[in-house]
């Protein structure tokens, strides 16, 4: 049987943007405010759970091209590399630091090596969170 | 601060990551499993003297201050059994090189391999009550993955009851964090046990206390250890093998941990359970290590023994006791690693674990029925061997305790194990061979030398006891006199 499902790929074309600008926009707000790499990395992996749901695996397996596992192992991958890049300046391990730098255009901005430690929890999250939804899909 | 505390954790943490991106190149993962095991050994070694010259080492993540950030403590006790799981990892991934098959390796095995070792260092280390139950979660996810690995009818079965029970204790032991949460108002080891003293234990704390018993008896197999005989007798045996030498301890060390730092002022009431509790642990230990026939049900069934005797140790409660105590807990952990390896070289070879079905292995593979006879006299406590000193101890410190119920039934323990193994021994070593000449599987050299590693550990351990003994006494030093730990963790003087 045939869905005539328009209105829902009409609707996620136009919606999965404006959940992929929010969760750019958690991720940037993050580790000061409510935010961060874990709950920006949940709504980017939801953005694509909802393509999955309304197109088939194929599809979104050719329209981005990367296997998750992959990126959640680039992603702890990162974390882990953040935590240890504290070591070689002999600082404890996971020691964060931060500077505020005058960008043009942008103005005066805090710019802060916990960016990376997110970005990498981001990662792992959404490589984790599409292997998971994957592997039970294939299942059934 | 010393960042060498954390590397323990991280190098296989690491190194298991790396694996994921090329799970094709089966010997670049074999050797890099290797490098990282051995690479935290040399890392545990080092940190063991520095303790002995510097005192307990701590690292506080994120240069958060030691209450409120995320500590990492190393004392003797922890970096002993550190050091140990890395040493038996290492000749355990050797067992594995030439036994597990390629299917397994190329689903990630090694990478598994090395997340289950970072959440056991990782729970060795901690000295932070949440950051423990994290690093139970990194161990115990690594183990869902590593039991089911391979995808047999069999291990799909016993893996659904292991998940549901370790699922169900994480959400008792979560709860019990935020009881002890809400009545202490911290999570840090050493803060709680500082203010547990100032509060003094009181009735409610004794029964938060018990909730903590309740789950590191279901993780350790202490009387809860139901689970355990399935669980541990259907994966491959060199997984059998990490689990059956590592798994339980790290419970055991929570449990030694948790009842000599922070509920060590009712032992009328938290030490007389884990007593009571001990018992019955040996006594249905025994029971099902007699009543089976199968190989791999009579080794789990001695594993639940060792645990009902080291924390026989724990209940007991004095300084011999918890020294016997840590030896034997190290000894076990080289010791259960050999019984498995063993075993699953036997099963390897006969293709059964049925102990009828077999008879007269030992004119086909000599060494092998004297690595497995050395192994029970090693389980059983007989001198030279590492299972005597601590055997021994735990006596003596029953003896000055008065807890002579204890003493008996740790001692008629080892009768059983002994007759269990014996029986095995008999079955399997002696008798009319059935295996001729030309159906002979001949013995790989992965699957024998792990083993003959491990016989040289346990004599070395039992003839050379005073090359550890510095470290071990420290280890009983911080853990009856709870003290240390809180000035080392919190930086008072």
């Amino acid at each position: 049987m045939k869905i005539n499902d328009l209105i829902l790929r009409s609707i996620t074309k136009l919606v999965v943007f404006i959940i992929l600008t929010l969760a750019i926009y958690l991720f940037f707000s993050g580790h000061n405010a409510p935010g961060g790499g874990f709950i920006g990395g949940l709504v980017l992996a939801s953005a694509i759970v909802l393509l999955l749901l309304t197109y088939d695996i194929e599809t979104i397996k050719y329209g981005i091209p990367v296997d998750f596992k992959i990126v959640s192992a680039i992603g702890s991958l990162i974390v882990l590399l953040t935590g240890l890049g504290s070591i070689l300046f002999g600082e404890p391990f996971l020691t964060m630091s931060f500077a505020t730098f005058d960008i043009p255009i942008l103005g005066e901005r805090e710019l802060s090596t916990v960016t990376f430690f997110e970005l990498g929890v981001a990662l792992a999250v959404v490589g984790v969170v599409i292997t998971i939804i994957l592997s039970i899909s294939e299942d059934v | 601060m010393n960042n060498l505390v954390v590397l323990p954790m991280i190098i296989p943490l690491l190194i298991g990551v790396l694996l994921v991106f090329f799970p094709n190149y089966v010997r670049l993962q074999r050797f890099l499993t290797l490098l990282s095991m051995i690479g935290t050994l040399v890392v545990s070694i080092i940190l063991l003297n520095l303790i002995q010259t510097q005192g307990i080492i701590t690292l506080e993540f994120g240069d958060w201050e030691a209450p409120f950030g995320i500590a990492f403590v190393a004392d003797s006790f922890a970096t002993l059994l550190v050091l140990t799981t890395s040493l038996i990892s290492a000749i355990i991934v050797v067992f594995a090189f030439g036994t597990i098959g390629e299917k397994r390796e190329k689903l990630y095995f090694y990478a598994f391999v090395n997340f289950l070792i970072a959440g056991v260092n990782g729970s060795f280390l901690t000295g932070d009550l949440f950051n423990l139950f994290v690093t139970f979660e990194v161990m115990l996810l690594a183990s869902y993955a590593l039991i089911t690995l391979g995808g047999k009818k069999a291990q799909l079965r016993e893996a659904i009851k292991y998940v549901a029970i370790n699922v169900f204790a994480s959400s008792l032991f979560l709860i019990a964090i935020a009881y002890l949460y809400g009545a202490i108002g911290t999570l840090n080891m050493a803060h709680i046990s500082e203010r547990v003293a100032e509060v003094g234990q009181t009735p409610l704390l004794t029964v938060i206390s018990l909730v903590f018993l309740l789950v590191f008896s279901l993780k350790s197999g202490l009387l809860l250890y139901q689970w355990l005989p399935g669980s541990y007798s259907v994966p491959p045996a060199a997984i059998a093998a990490l689990f059956g030498a590592l798994l339980t301890k790290v419970g055991i060390y929570a449990l030694y941990r948790v009842f000599t730092l922070i509920f060590y002022h009712e032992p009328q009431i938290t030490h007389s359970i884990i007593a009571v509790m001990a018992i019955f642990t040996i006594v249905g230990g025994s029971i099902g290590a007699i009543a089976f026939r199968d190989v791999k049900q009579v080794i789990t069934y001695n594993v639940v023994i060792a645990v009902g005797f080291i924390l026989a140790a724990l209940a007991i409660f004095t300084a011999t006791s918890i020294t016997g105590g840590i030896y034997y807990l190290l000894h076990d952990m080289i010791v259960k690693a050999l019984l498995f390896l063993l075993a699953g070289t036997i099963i390897y070879l006969t293709k059964t674990s049925r102990v009828d079905a077999m008879s007269g292995l030992i004119r086909n593979y000599p060494a092998l029925g004297w690595f497995f006879f050395i192994t029970v006299l090693s389980l059983t406590g007989i001198p030279p061997l590492s299972g005597f000193l601590g055997k021994i101890l735990v006596g003596q410190g029953a003896l000055e305790a008065g807890s002579y119920i204890l003493l008996g039934f740790t001692f008629l323990s080892s009768m059983v194990v002994l007759y269990s193994l014996l029986r095995i021994f008999m079955g399997t070593f002696w008798g009319e061979t059935i295996i001729s000449e030309e159906e002979q599987i001949p013995l790989k050299p992965f699957m024998i030398i792990p083993s003959a590693i491990l016989i040289i550990l346990t004599f070395a351990l039992g003839l050379a006891p005073e090359f550890i003994a510095p470290y071990v006494m420290d280890a009983t030093d911080v853990l009856m006199e709870p003290q240390l730990y809180i000035d080392a963790v919190l930086g008072n003087d």
